[in-house]
């Protein structure tokens, strides 16, 4: 559990953030940039000090301006990644990685050093100068060295956006191993939503340096009052398991509470195993009936729990299935037509499901 | 009367040139301690002080140094404050003293030490020190491990600058230490004192060691730069 409030000023902006987060797995804290992302993250590690704060991670105190109390970083059981990786450049890699491993004591050592190498895949890179890594690599380093400390919880900061697309795509596969395979609490800084999509569990949502709202992120994303979901990106993220191969129709097929999707053949999952899906609002049509002649093969029954419209014709539904809030974005004039209520039964026909 | 030239350096030439380097070393490694915190400070400071002190110890820049010596000889003579505690304490005096030359050296090149410094410092930013942190390390421990590694080269420009430069003084040293073979003389002012002499083999010796000396050090400096800026 991470409980903690931040009073904190500098010049125009302004951070006031109250929050109590159960921390498992990975947390995004999503905003546009100037919302207070990375005020935030850096008083959780200490690198700033809000005049007004107060600060626990699981009954541990780090910071308690009622009685003075300041925990500096160095003494705080925190990793931290900046957006640029910061490697130490008189120091070699295996160096770099070494670095804060040897400041901890031996029985604090969670996580050992050819794990980390392993994990990150450092291995050929260890005996090279810091100097001479590409964007990705240095990135990989950069992980690596904060999980050799052994955090409680590891703290990171647009990882991947000083990095091109290629060392993007290339660094996410990693991410998502750290977070399969560690057990240690991640918040982590991104304005991208295809980001929180494809890694996150929980999500915090800032703007202008106050909480907007947080929780899990299947009940996040589909918070229809939050600016984002109006947007084109808006969507949801299904958690299901992958059932079928069809090699024929150039289909892998998913199961979500039994019901089937198709998508497009994906013959490195194996059969089986558990997987996110993306379905994005703008992806998903409604109809009152369970009509089988459609191009579309993918429908979900639901009953709606929220209707909105926007000012461009645009009406975004959000209905429950099976516990699991999907969103649909549809005219406003066929809400109309269907004369869609709070309540109505509907089928959602998806058109495109991504694994994330 | 006519002087035959002299090719030998004597004695007191000797004593000059050992006195020369052990003056510098002291006041490098003097200054070093006592420059590398004021440089920090003012480095990361933004006390409304920090200008002040920047243009105070940029003052042995620009002074005369017959001006640096003579407030010098005032402070440092018995009547003068710290002359006259030192006595007190010690019961030698301070001008006229290899102590009394230590003091003044050190005045007369702190720009060069704290300048290189500073610069250095500033150009290293937070960044270092907040990964150092997140890594676990004392600010001590990251000073040390962090902070001198990546400020080599400043540290370096600091360190000959400081010791050349009191290698090369001349002005301060002869108001404040006169001119006292195996005490007080170093190499510059036993050269002028070869010159007033018309002894000018010695001081072409003497002269020519500075000059090489000197280029060499600066030479090695550059080429060390020049490595580690490929590096950094």
């Amino acid at each position: 559990m991470l409980e903690g409030c931040f009073q904190f000023a500098q010049g125009k902006f302004n951070l006031s953030i109250d929050f109590k987060i159960n921390v498992r797995g990975v947390t995004a804290i999503f905003g546009h940039s100037g919302s207070g992302k990375t005020t935030l993250l850096r008083c959780i590690a200490g690198l700033e000090r809000a005049p007004q704060g107060y600060f626990t991670l699981n009954g541990e105190c780090w910071q308690d301006e009622s009685r003075q109390f300041f925990l500096p970083t160095h003494k705080r059981p925190i990793g931290y990644v900046f957006q640029e990786a910061s490697l130490f450049p008189h120091l070699s890699v295996e160096e770099n990685l070494r670095y804060g491993q040897r400041r901890i004591p031996d029985t604090q050592h969670k996580v050992a050093f050819a794990d980390a190498v392993e994990l990150l895949g450092l291995g050929y890179l260890l005996k090279r100068g810091s100097q001479n890594l590409s964007g990705g690599e240095r990135q990989r380093v950069a992980i690596a060295r904060a999980l050799l400390t052994s955090p409680e919880l590891l703290l990171m900061d647009e990882p991947l956006s000083a990095l091109d697309d290629h060392s993007k795509t290339e660094i996410l596969p990693y991410l998502e191993k750290l977070h399969a395979e560690l057990a240690i609490p991640i918040l982590y800084i991104t304005h991208s939503l295809s980001e929180v999509m494809r890694l996150a569990d929980y999500m915090l949502v800032l703007a202008q340096g106050k909480l907007l709202s947080s929780g899990r992120l299947s009940e996040v994303l589909t918070q229809i009052d939050l600016p984002f979901v109006q947007s084109d990106e808006a969507g949801v993220v299904l958690t299901a398991t992958v059932t079928e191969h069809d090699t024929q129709y150039h289909l892998t097929y998913v199961s979500f509470h039994g019901e089937q999707l198709g998508m497009s053949l994906a013959p490195h999952l194996s059969i089986g195993s558990t997987v996110r899906v993306r379905v994005l609002a703008r992806d998903v049509s409604i109809a009152l009936i369970n009509e089988t002649h459609s191009s579309i093969l993918n429908v979900l029954h639901g009953q709606i729990t929220e209707l909105v419209k926007d000012n461009r014709g645009q009406t975004l539904v959000k209905m429950l299935v099976f516990d699991t809030p999907v969103l649909a974005k549809i005219t406003y004039k066929s809400s109309v037509l269907l004369n869609l209520q709070v309540g109505s039964w509907v089928y959602a026909r998806v058109k495109g499901v991504v694994v994330v | 009367m006519l002087v035959s030239p002299t090719f030998s350096l004597s004695a007191s030439d000797f004593d000059a040139i050992w006195l020369t380097l052990k003056l510098a070393s002291l006041t490098t490694f003097l200054l070093l301690c006592l420059g590398m915190p004021v440089a920090w400070w003012l480095a990361h400071t933004r006390s409304w002080w920090k200008t002040f002190i920047e243009a105070m110890i940029t003052l042995p820049l620009v002074l005369p140094p017959s001006v640096l010596g003579f407030y010098l000889l005032i402070t440092l003579s018995p009547n003068g404050w710290l002359g006259g505690l030192w006595r007190d304490l010690s019961g030698n005096t301070l001008a006229f003293s290899f102590t009394g030359l230590v003091i003044g050296s050190m005045i007369y090149s702190v720009p060069f030490v704290v300048q290189p410094l500073q610069n250095a410092f500033e150009a290293l930013g937070k960044r270092p020190l907040e990964v150092a942190a997140s890594l676990r390390a004392t600010p001590l421990d990251c000073f040390f491990t962090v902070v001198l590694p990546m400020c080599k080269r400043g540290l370096l420009t600091a360190i000959t600058m400081s010791f050349a430069h009191t290698v090369g003084e001349f002005g301060v040293v002869l108001m404040i230490g006169g001119n006292i073979s195996g005490k007080t003389q170093v190499i510059s002012i036993a050269i002028y004192d070869h010159v007033e002499r018309l002894e000018y083999g010695q001081a072409h010796l003497l002269s020519l060691l500075m000059l090489v000396f000197s280029f060499a050090v600066l030479l090695s400096v550059f080429l060390i730069n020049r490595r580690w800026q490929v590096r950094v």
